[in-house]
C-alpha cells in the first residue's frame, strides 16, 4: 500500500512536470516525462497482477490441501463404483434365484392340472355309472397316489416361494447402498461447484467451507473390495462375538 | 404375541412379517423409523421388538437405548435385524441391552432360531 502511495505521487509529480515542459515547448524533456509516467502505470498493472496470481495460488492450494478432496478422488469413488457394482451383482442374483423358483413351479402346477383334469374326466364317468368295479378300484387307487402327491408338490410349491419371499431383501440393501452413493455423489457436486467458483472470482474467498463431517455410524451393507473398517463375516461370526461377550 | 416391526425399507418389513407368519406369529404391526415407532410402543402394549438400525429420523441403537430407559418398556425383548456388521457396533449394540442381533442378508431359519432362544430366555428368567 505504501508502495503504491509513493507511485502515486511519483506520477502527480512527474504529470506537473509533463504539463510543465509541453507549456514551455520543451519537448525532449516532455517525452521522458511522458515514457516515465508509462512505466510508472506498468510498474502498477505488474502489481496487480502478482497480487492476484498470489490469491489464486494461495486459493488453489487450500483447496487441495482440504484432506476431503483427496480423499473423494482416492478412496470414495473407488468405492462407489466397487458398491454400484455390488448392486448390480444382488440384482442380478435376486433376479434368477427368482426365475429359477417360477421354472421350476410352473412344470409342478402343471402336474396337478393335467391329473386333475383326467381324474376329473374319470370321476365324472363314474358318477353317471359308467364305469366297470374293476376300473373304479384302479381309480381308486389312482386318487390316492394323486392325494399323496398334491401334498408332495404343495410343499414343494411352498417352499420355491420362500425362496422368492426371501430373495426380495436385496431392495433394502441395494437401496441403502445407492443412497450412500447418491449422497456422495451431491458432495462431489458440491466441490466441482466451489472450484469453480474459487478460480472464477477475483477476490479472495474463502476456501469451500468446511464441511461439517457429520460422524457416521451406521456403515450400510458391507460390500466386498471396499473400505470396510472391522466388519464380521456373516451371522456366525455375529455369534461367536456375541457369546464371546457373554450374550 | 404382539409384534413390532421397524424398518425404513418396506420390502423389508414384508419380508419379516411372511416370516413371522410362517412361525406363526400373525399379531404384528410396522413402523419406517425409530420416530414413528416409539409412540406406537408407548401406547401399544407390544411384546417383542424387532428394529433395523440404520434409519433416517431416529435411529435403531438409538430407539433401544430408549426402550431400556423408559420405566414402562425397558424389559421388552429386542431383536436388531441390520445391515450393521461392524465389531464396534455390535458391541455397541450389546451393551446398550439387544438381545439378539442378526446380520442381512440372512435366512428364515436364523430368525427362527433367534426368537425361539429369546423367548426361552425370557420365559426362564
Amino acid at each position: 500500500m505504501a508502495e503504491q502511495n509513493i507511485i502515486n505521487e511519483e506520477m502527480v509529480a512527474r504529470t506537473r512536470a509533463l504539463l510543465e515542459q509541453l507549456e514551455a515547448g520543451d519537448e525532449d524533456a516532455a517525452q521522458e516525462s511522458l515514457d516515465t509516467l508509462v512505466r510508472l502505470r506498468e510498474t502498477t498493472l505488474y502489481q496487480e497482477l502478482g497480487r492476484l496470481t498470489r490469491e489464486l495460488h494461495d486459493a488453489l492450494k487450500s483447496f487441495h490441501l482440504d484432506a476431503r478432496i483427496a480423499d473423494i478422488a482416492k478412496e470414495e469413488i473407488p468405492d462407489a463404483r466397487e458398491r454400484l457394482r455390488h448392486v448390480i451383482d444382488m440384482t442380478d442374483k435376486a433376479a434368477n434365484t427368482t426365475l429359477t423358483a417360477v421354472e421350476e413351479s410352473i412344470p409342478v402346477c402343471d402336474a396337478i392340472l393335467d391329473e386333475a383334469a383326467r381324474l376329473r374326466e374319470d370321476w365324472g364317468r363314474f358318477t353317471r355309472r359308467e364305469m366297470e368295479a374293476a376300473e373304479f378300484r384302479k381309480l381308486v387307487k389312482r386318487v390316492d397316489e394323486f392325494l399323496r402327491q398334491c401334498g408332495e408338490r404343495a410343499e414343494g410349491l411352498r417352499s420355491r416361494l420362500n425362496e422368492v419371499l426371501m430373495a426380495q431383501d436385496f431392495q433394502d440393501l441395494t437401496g441403502q447402498i445407492i443412497k450412500r452413493v447418491i449422497t456422495l455423489v451431491a458432495e462431489v457436486e458440491d466441490n466441482l461447484v466451489n472450484l469453480i467458483r474459487i478460480s472464477g472470482a477475483r477476490e479472495e474467498e474463502s476456501p469451500a467451507a468446511d464441511k461439517e463431517k457429520r460422524d457416521i455410524k451406521a456403515e450400510g451393507p458391507s460390500v466386498p473390495g471396499t473400505r470396510q473398517g472391522d466388519v464380521v463375516g456373516g451371522q456366525d461370526e455375529v455369534d461367536e462375538l456375541l457369546s464371546s461377550l457373554g450374550f | 404375541m404382539k409384534i413390532l416391526i421397524v424398518d425404513d425399507f418396506s420390502t423389508m418389513r414384508r419380508i419379516i412379517k411372511n416370516l413371522l407368519r410362517d412361525l406363526g406369529y400373525t399379531n404384528t404391526q410396522e413402523a419406517d423409523d425409530g420416530t414413528t415407532a416409539w409412540p406406537m410402543l408407548q401406547n401399544g402394549d407390544f411384546d417383542f421388538l424387532i428394529t433395523d438400525w440404520n434409519m433416517p429420523g431416529m435411529q435403531g441403537i438409538d430407539l433401544l437405548r430408549s426402550v431400556r430407559a423408559d420405566a414402562r418398556l425397558k424389559d421388552l425383548p429386542v431383536l436388531m435385524v441390520t445391515a450393521e456388521q461392524k465389531r464396534d457396533q455390535i458391541v455397541e449394540a450389546a451393551q446398550a441391552g439387544v438381545n439378539g442381533y442378526i446380520v442381512k442378508p440372512f435366512t428364515a431359519q436364523t430368525l427362527k432360531e433367534k426368537i425361539d432362544r429369546i423367548f426361552e430366555r425370557v420365559a426362564a428368567s
